[in-house]
């Protein structure tokens, strides 16, 4: 974390347009800030381009930088909410921008739910800081201790006259003060916050409503030009010919260009192709339908995903390498009365943001500047810096990064492909270039959640639980698209509900079996946990009817003990609790069997159903938030309907409780998407879904009553973004082992 | 030269009358609240007014429209005051992303023209084209029903007066 500084140079000021009369503190490189200090007269730059975080101006107005990426999960609210309460600042006066991609905030990669997670002390203690220094401020003033005022709602108070002085007035006397020690300036007690914990107005949902917010589609420069790209149907594959002489003859198009082919590994880089480029989006598209191009469709054109996935399913029946283990498992003879063994499948996933990639680029004066709606600005700017052959040492200014609202992300836009797609196109042509993913684009070209296989095998002990539990997983690994070698999941991937297990097992072995990757392999939200929290979850409900007990029971049986866990203690040493190795987040038993309970009440989950009824619940440990769902389904003439749905999560202190529930609505929503209707399927290596009527989403008529429950605590926020909420079904005496679950007679007939 | 009506004003645009409306109010009008979501009338991103209609406008060509009355979100608003659904939509904290929603409250408006008082299945059914990635469906429904209320309830107060 970058250490917090206070910015007053007053050229400097002037160059944020605030004047001197203006507090800011940020958090910054010292160094880097005295460069922008410096930068020549002239160079104006705008107010949020030079990492400050909190600006206080003589008329009030708070002006606070969301650094975090804002793709729907509300952090642009979140954030500047908690810097505002330790800021006593009043919430109608704050103003929020999204910040440029800029090193001094620190990691603004937002993906892996760890934006409060990692980022809550450190913007706690620059509101702090601004607020202490109003303060000191005021004491100034009125000649008294620093004791004797308090900060409070845009005003420090003289607690023994009662006087007070708004924030804008004592603004510019702060701003001369010298800046405190942030370790030493006191934080807000639990029960003095105003604003954490409590719902306030969202940032930005009045231009929402009114088409005024702006995302990665719609930004227009003057000259513009608008780029589609036919994109090689397979990765790895190339442009062997193309033919563009018709495409030309479309009024508007300006320009056919052949992108660079690409090697693998693939990384965040194009795919190669051909753009059409035009001075509007409707000619483009024209165009590119009437170009012709010759592809060589390279080593992938082999890959199907119907052989594929069994093949892995195949695999994980075979002993594999072990990731962590206890006792003795290889050589137990299984008693088969007891005993219960299944294979469970996931197809590829597909992120399908409403939002299609877009990236805008205008390269000018030696100078490069992206528009993009990026989940990772950073990496997107060292990226584009690459690309142009810059010294990022050296040459950081030349490259600035603009994030835009995400019109949905859920980890695709994490890769910045489309940004550097721009790039290119506004080399070669000398304009400003925006690229546009058309739906289709977005359905064949992307990063997917990989398919995968797990198996799961255990037996029944004298005391209904499970013993001498194996388990496997295989599946083609997020490392692969960075290293084009990587053929296991990495610790990381294997820490998300599979080798983390966390149940009072005395014989145990968790396994990894290998598995090869030809599509794209990204982050999808709540990332591995989605197959395995699906996998696992209907193990142990295989477990409970074979031990006869209820669901329910066996989750507790099978967590035992209030505990904490600690997988590194059985061999898994890679284990770093999703970068959370504190005591603060302890992954504890209590909790988990807590929001099992809560969510088993809520749905009343053992009172009796009909035939054809039944309730499948589920529990993930996911980005250190504890969530259960529980899921009521009917099964009639082939169909599966779902009844209902509940969740129920603790993610520690919660900062927008709204947030949380909207997060686990979605949560429950895409969870029953992917469990009923949505597939990627791979055919000769190209992808064969292209939109929404063949990758198929939860409409609303789908929607059954959801209910979410949260159980916040006092201390240590956790993730929202990432819940593991995934609908489960059991409907007996039907078992689904295969996603998207189907109750055809086809589909039941599956065994692998 | 297309003519097109949009939100009460009239404009004059040099363009393929092939071009789906959607990109003549995006690329050319710059009218960007209207989306593109999926270009083949399935999400209802694009949705906006054709004489009160919803329609999708990233399959209706200018053509077809020239000469009548286009509404799009920048145009609900009347008189600077956000349309009851509008501000149902921020009192319901109904938006993630954002992304869909203009379409959404779109197809509400009409669907609240057509049918003042909606029940749940009138609302899901009329609503079932405008896809939500997010989930915020339950949230949408919440707020139709809530603008549904606030709207009868101005009818009765403005005639009393």
């Amino acid at each position: 974390m970058e250490p917090i500084i206070q910015i007053n140079r007053r050229d400097f000021l002037a160059k944020l347009g605030l004047g001197a009369g203006a507090l800011v503190i940020g958090s910054g490189l010292p160094g880097v800030s005295l460069a922008a200090v410096n930068a020549p007269a002239g160079s104006a730059t705008p107010s949020n381009a030079l990492g400050y975080f909190i600006s206080i101006s003589p008329d009030g107005t708070v002006d606070i930088i969301c650094h975090r990426m804002e793709m729907g999960q509300g952090i642009n609210t979140s954030v500047p909410q908690i810097i505002a309460d330790e800021l006593e600042a009043d919430w109608s006066r704050v103003k929020v921008t999204l910040g440029k991609a800029d090193a001094r905030y620190g990691d603004q990669s937002t993906g892996g739910s760890a934006s409060i997670r990692k980022f809550f002390a450190h913007i706690r203690q620059m509101g702090a800081v601004a607020r202490d220094m109003l303060e000191q401020a005021a004491a100034n003033r009125w000649q008294v201790e620093k004791s004797a005022v308090k900060a409070q709602q845009h005003f420090v108070v003289n607690s023994k006259t009662g006087e007070k002085l708004a924030f804008g007035d004592l603004a510019a006397d702060a701003a001369k003060l010298s800046m405190p020690d942030p370790a030493k300036v006191r934080l807000k007690a639990q029960n003095e916050f105003r604003l954490i914990g409590k719902d306030v107005k969202l940032t930005g949902h009045d231009n929402i409503v009114q088409g005024k917010a702006i995302y990665a589609q719609d930004i227009q420069l003057p000259d513009m030009l608008i780029a589609t790209i036919e994109r090689p149907p397979v990765v790895g594959g190339k442009v062997k010919s193309f033919n563009d002489a018709e495409a030309k003859k479309i009024p508007g198009v300006v320009a056919v260009v052949r992108l660079k082919d690409r090697t693998i590994p693939v990384g965040m880089n194009p795919v190669s192709g051909v753009a059409v480029l035009a001075t509007n989006t409707w000619a483009a598209l024209e165009g590119r339908k009437k170009l012709k191009v010759e592809w060589d469709l390279g080593a992938n054109a082999t890959h199907n995903t119907e052989a594929y996935k069994k093949e892995l399913a195949a695999r994980v029946r075979e002993p594999g390498a072990v990731v962590r283990g206890k006792g003795k498992v290889a050589d137990h003879a299984f008693n088969p009365e007891r005993t219960v063994e299944a294979v469970y499948t996931m197809p590829y996933h597909h992120h399908m943001s409403m939002e299609t990639p877009a990236a805008t680029v205008q390269i000018k004066v030696g100078k490069c500047t992206v528009w993009a709606g990026t989940q990772t600005p950073q990496w997107c700017k060292s990226l584009v810096l690459a690309e142009l052959g810059f010294d990022p040492e050296k040459d950081g200014d030349k490259v600035e990064v603009n994030a835009t609202l995400m019109g949905g992300a859920f980890g695709r836009k994490g890769k910045n492909d489309f940004a550097l797609e721009a790039v290119e196109l506004a080399v070669a042509t000398g304009r400003p270039v925006k690229v546009i993913w058309s739906r289709e684009d977005d359905v064949k070209h992307g990063y997917y959640h990989s398919i995968a296989a797990n198996y799961c095998k255990a037996e029944i002990t004298d005391k209904k639980t499970a013993d001498f539990w194996v388990q496997r997983v295989a599946h083609p690994p997020i490392g692969w698209t960075f290293d084009g070698k990587s053929d296991v999941p990495a610790d990381g991937l294997l820490a998300q509900g599979f080798a983390d297990i966390p149940f009072a097992l005395n014989n145990f072995s968790c396994e990894t079996q290998k598995a090869s990757t030809r599509v794209r392999i990204g982050w999808f939200r709540a990332v591995q946990n989605l197959h395995n929290a699906f996998a696992i979850g209907s193990f142990v409900d295989e477990l409970a009817v074979k031990a006869g007990i209820s669901t329910r029971q066996m989750w507790l049986n099978l967590l035992g003990e209030d505990r904490i866990i600690d997988p590194r203690k059985d061999g898994f040493t890679g284990w770093k609790n999703y970068d959370q190795l504190t005591d603060d987040y302890a992954v504890d038993t209590r909790r988990m069997k807590n929001v099992i309970n809560v969510v088993a009440d809520k749905a009343g989950l053992e009172k009796k159903l009909p035939a054809n009824e039944a309730w499948g619940i589920a529990y993930a440990n996911s980005f250190n938030s504890y969530s259960a769902a529980a899921t009521k389904v009917r099964v009639k003439d082939n169909t599966v309907e779902v009844l209902e749905m509940h969740t129920a999560i603790d993610c520690g202190l919660v900062i927008t409780p709204d947030r949380v529930r909207s997060q686990m609505e979605g949560a429950m929503i895409m969870g029953l998407s992917m469990a009923l209707y949505s597939q990627i399927t791979v055919k000769d290596g190209a992808i064969e879904q292209g939109n929404f009527h063949d990758y198929r989403v939860a409409h609303m008529p789908e929607i059954p009553p959801c209910t979410c429950t949260s159980s916040p605590r006092i201390k240590h926020p956790a993730a929202w973004a990432n819940p593991d909420c995934r609908p489960l079904f059991r409907a007996s005496p039907t078992r689904f082992i295969t996603r998207p679950v189907c109750a055809c007679a086809t589909c039941l007939s599956i065994k692998f | 030269m297309i003519q097109l009506k949009v939100n009460g004003q009239t404009l004059s645009l040099d363009i393929d009358p092939n071009m789906p409306l959607l990109y003549a109010l995006r690329d050319v009008a710059h009218l960007t609240g209207t989306k593109f979501g999926c270009g083949l009338g399935l999400c209802g991103a694009c949705t906006v007014h054709l004489n009160g209609v919803p329609v999708r406008s990233c399959i209706t060509p200018v053509s077809a429209v020239k000469d009548q009355q286009v509404t799009t979100i920048e145009g609900l608003a009347k008189d600077g005051e956000l349309h009851p659904l509008q501000k149902a939509w921020v009192q319901h904290n109904v938006a993630q992303c954002g992304y869909c929603q203009c379409g959404q409250i779109m197809s509400a408006a009409a669907l609240l023209q057509q049918t003042p008082k909606p029940t749940e299945t009138e609302i899901e059914n009329y609503m079932q084209g405008n896809i939500c990635r997010c989930g915020t469906y339950p949230r949408i429904k919440q707020a139709i029903q809530t603008a549904a209320v606030m709207i009868q309830e101005v009818k009765p107060a403005k005639g009393a007066v």
